[in-house]
């Protein structure tokens, strides 16, 4: 049930690279051009964060370790396009000739993109699902890490953090669940809590005996100890 | 559903990155669907508007005012909208506090989730395999890459951002900044300290 982008723990990747502070947003030019089309094409109102997310992880391991971050995002969004029949792959291939499209009317206009940023996307929704743990509370971690809705799909319980026990920190309230809403099976908006893991639950051999990791999850990621 | 296959679209595109982009931004805005003024106004926008600048002043007012400091801790969403910082990437915003006894880092081990509304598009290390996979587990060998030693005395709570929460650090105020006001202090924090992977500047 593993994924390449679930890389939390994993040896062998060698030393981070600090750049200054000053450096630029954007390494080169293309790198901000794709940011901007992927916001923009997202604006259209095709698919969710969570299918966009997805949809990179779909990259194939050889393409996502080769891919620098920008290509994994471009790519993805190519992928994401077709999948969503926004696009077709003669699109593609007649590099966008013919006629304008049905979502043209959609399009972000400069002017409104300032105002869209700033709205945001919030995640939070009410939700019928009981809150089942409390602050202080001991939870352990699903053991298998994976999708329960669609075999390889999309989670957010990292590999490193299953099986664990810790205990819940904060309620953030209820937030869409991504196992359901990355499959176009609806929102299901569940409890979100802060679930804290001492380090000595997730490695073998931690740095300090003090040191925890804090992981953001679920309700359905969860079972009482 | 999950479509694992080989052949997926984005193989029709040029392989250069740059040529990549540009067939895509090309083909939708032949389509009607992108308008090229709107991505040079979403660049300039996280180029020049929205940056760590922002969250330095968060930090710079909670070391100046104790209640604002507060309600910063209680309830960050509300508090830094408050002062404009909200919307894409900073829906949910929690802030958490270093001391002496406990520092906190931030990461995204499975993408590159980062408060954009206060800290800006995310720099390079902070997406980089290396981060993702190292931080959660030897966290003080990474903050030896960045040139920072914690105390023996001092753990470390590294925050791995798997939801749509967005976490900001509040650095310890540096020795010596008495007396400094909100706009001189705002210089001393840097984008770092507020992952967590940096420390303040100290006054010169």
């Amino acid at each position: 049930m593993t994924r390449v982008h679930d890389m939390g723990g994993r040896f062998g990747d060698g030393p981070v690279v600090p750049d200054a502070e000053g450096a630029p947003v954007f390494a080169t030019e293309w790198h901000g051009r794709a940011l901007a089309v992927t916001l923009a094409a997202g604006a259209l109102g095709q698919w969710n964060i969570d299918v966009s997310r997805h949809t990179r992880e779909l990259l194939s391991p050889k393409d996502y370790m080769r891919f620098s971050y920008y290509e994994k995002w471009i790519s993805g969004l190519a992928d994401l396009l077709v999948q969503t029949g926004v696009l077709t792959r003669e699109d593609f291939e007649a590099a966008g000739a013919g006629e304008t499209h049905p979502l043209a009317d959609k399009k972000l206009k400069a002017e409104a993109v300032a105002g869209a940023l700033a709205k945001g996307g919030p995640a939070d929704r009410p939700s019928d699902v009981p809150v089942s743990f409390e602050t202080g509370q001991a939870v352990r971690t699903l053991q298998i890490s994976g999708n329960r809705l669609v075999e390889g799909g999309h989670t957010r319980l990292p590999i490193y953090a299953a099986g664990a026990k810790g205990h819940i920190l904060k309620l953030h309230g209820t937030h869409v669940l991504p196992d359901s809403s990355a499959h176009g099976l609806g929102e299901a908006p569940e409890p979100l809590y802060a679930v804290v893991f001492p380090a000595s639950e997730l490695w073998a051999d931690p740095e300090h005996p003090g040191d925890e990791v804090v992981l953001d999850l679920w309700q359905s990621y969860l079972e009482a100890v | 559903m999950p479509h694992d296959h080989s052949d997926h679209p984005h193989a029709l595109l040029p392989p250069d990155p740059a040529l990549r982009v540009k067939a895509l931004e090309t083909i939708l805005t032949r389509k009607g669907l992108i308008d090229p003024a709107t991505l040079d106004e979403i660049i300039d926008i996280y180029q020049n508007k929205i940056g760590p600048q922002n969250g330095a002043r968060v930090v710079a007012k909670a070391w100046s005012d104790p209640a604002f400091k507060a309600r910063l801790l209680a309830d960050a969403t509300a508090v830094v909208a408050d002062l404009g910082y909200f919307g894409r990437q900073g829906e949910h915003m929690v802030v958490v506090e270093n001391t002496p006894e406990q520092h906190n880092m931030v990461v995204c081990t499975l993408c590159s989730c980062y408060p954009w509304p206060l800290l800006g598009i995310p720099p390079g290390w902070y997406k980089s395999d290396a981060y993702r996979a190292r931080a959660v587990r030897e966290p003080r060998k990474v903050l030896a890459d960045f040139g920072v030693t914690l105390s023996d005395e001092s753990s470390v709570r590294v925050w791995d951002s798997t939801a749509e929460v967005r976490y900001l650090i509040l650095p310890m105020r540096p020795a010596g900044t008495e007396g400094l006001s909100e706009e001189e202090l705002a210089e001393l924090v840097t984008r770092d300290s507020m992952i967590g992977t940096g420390l303040p500047k100290v006054p010169s």
